[in-house]
């Protein structure tokens, strides 16, 4: 298995910037899309809070997935505590798998980061299976594979602000 | 005893166990029970200011292409409405007409006038993500006096009814839920029934018809009013297709709506009309004497 070649270096993470991050994907959730794209759509909450809880575990963990995973729960109007529950069993993967899963390479991270999305996704039809009786189709899952490969753009995205400048003397 | 050095609070484990648990515990009391229901709408009105903008770039780009419409779309559009409405116009006139024989009718009959009940236009913000129901969220809410459990329609037939209110928005369960039960009459022959939603596809299911029951494809079914909700008479959905399998207790009759459940933008909402009449008091039994202190 390749090994991601160098950690780099990388500015400690503002609070802030995990908060405006969290939210801003939250938004990008609520945005009303046609029904085609709302098929592939990824759970842009569900990948934000899997790339803190393996960037940041202290900062973003399993509490604060279940909130998010509430705040999901109330605009989507699902049963109250769906969304919860699968985003900390979501959180807890990742909280486990968190060392191994930074250290590969990004195509490899791809499939890590599809399963643990395709697990939380199982919990919510899981979880609506039994609770209505109904079963969504298995084009439901098309979301997760989506946010697999979104992933490596994600990760550039959010290490940009941490990147230190090329040369800290000259300003 | 030991130390820890670093400490973290609990462990992943712990943590999982205490909001798996309190997770399930919120499942089960929201399908369950109603307990649950300020806290949504608490959260619901903090994260609309959110949802408003979210909505934005699709408002933004109705905006920008209402702009860019071509004067001859609108004129074509403007003739099409003038016809519509001078057609209108004289279905109306008929209507006003019967009404007025239907009410005096009413009085001869000694019945109680049949009241119009208020109702509010609202408009389809979104559909909820969920996949497990169908459901939209419309624009109007507490602040426009929607009360829950109102019937609404459009221009074609009822497409469902509220099922949540919120400050500034509410929600509304489609007919095409699987949850939803409308009570229907087949207008052919008044044959009362009960419809349902499949809940995946955009059908509806007519349950508990025996073998022989008279219905056929292209029967329309209207509200048949008993549930004091949905005003009687509004036209629900056609019979697809009757599947009289002897194998099953009841013919499995599929029915597609007539309201255009995923097409419009605009709904109309209905208050909850006058309340049902009192029962017709029967032939009292004559009261006993009363005895003692009053």
């Amino acid at each position: 298995m390749e090994i991601a070649p160098k950690e780099e270096i990388l500015l400690p993470v503002k609070p802030g910037f995990i908060a405006l991050s969290l939210f801003s994907a939250f938004l990008l959730n609520l945005l009303p899309l046609g029904s085609f794209i709302e098929w592939i759509r990824p759970d842009f909450v569900a990948m934000l809070l899997l790339y803190w809880c393996i960037r940041q575990p202290l900062r973003v963990g399993i509490g604060t997935s279940w909130v998010f995973g509430i705040l999901v729960d109330v605009a989507d109007g699902t049963l109250l505590g769906e969304h919860a529950l699968a985003y900390s069993l979501m959180a807890f993967i990742a909280l486990v798998l968190r060392r191994r899963v930074s250290m590969l390479s990004l195509d490899h991270q791809f499939t890590h980061v599809t399963l643990i999305l395709l697990i939380m996704q199982a919990v919510i039809v899981l979880t609506g299976f039994v609770a209505k009786d109904i079963f969504v189709g298995w084009a439901y899952f098309l979301g997760s594979l989506t946010a697999g490969l979104l992933w490596p753009g994600l990760t550039y995205l959010l290490k940009l602000p941490q990147r230190p400048k090329p040369d800290p003397d000259r300003i | 005893m030991e130390h820890e050095l670093f400490s973290r609070g609990p462990s992943p484990a712990v943590r999982l166990t205490f909001f798996t648990l309190l997770s399930l515990l919120l499942l089960v009391s929201d399908a369950h029970y109603s307990y649950l229901k300020t806290l949504r709408t608490g959260i619901a009105t903090a994260i609309y200011p959110l949802q408003r903008i979210a909505m934005m770039p699709v408002e933004l780009l109705g905006a920008m292409s209402d702009y860019t419409r071509t004067q001859s779309s609108l004129v074509k559009e403007n003739t099409f409405l003038q016809k519509q409405n001078l057609e209108d116009r004289a279905a109306l006139l008929r209507y006003r007409a019967i009404q007025q024989e239907n009410d005096h009718l009413r009085q001869l009959f000694g019945a109680r006038a049949r009241v119009n009940s208020p109702s509010v236009m609202a408009e389809i913000l979104y559909d909820e993500r969920d996949p497990f129901s169908r459901k939209v969220v419309v624009d109007k809410g507490l602040q426009a006096h929607i009360i829950e459990g109102s019937a609404v329609i459009d221009n074609a037939g009822v497409i469902g009814q509220v099922l949540q209110v919120y400050p500034f928005t509410s929600e509304i369960s489609l007919i095409t839920d699987k949850d939803h039960p409308t009570p229907v009459q087949v207008l052919r022959n008044g044959l009362r029934a009960v419809i349902f939603g499949f809940g995946s596809s955009n059908l509806l299911d007519l349950k508990y018809m025996s073998l022989n029951t008279d219905i056929r494809p292209g029967d329309l079914l209207v509200t048949s009013g008993l549930d004091g909700t949905f005003p009687a008479g509004l036209p629900v959905a056609t019979v697809v297709t009757v599947d009289r399998n002897p194998v099953y207790a009841f013919s499995r009759i599929t029915c597609k709506p007539v309201a255009g459940v995923n097409r419009y933008r605009q709904v109309l909402i209905l208050a909850p009309g006058a309340p049902l009449p009192p029962p017709i008091p029967a032939a009292k039994p004559e009261l006993p004497p009363a005895r003692g202190k009053k």
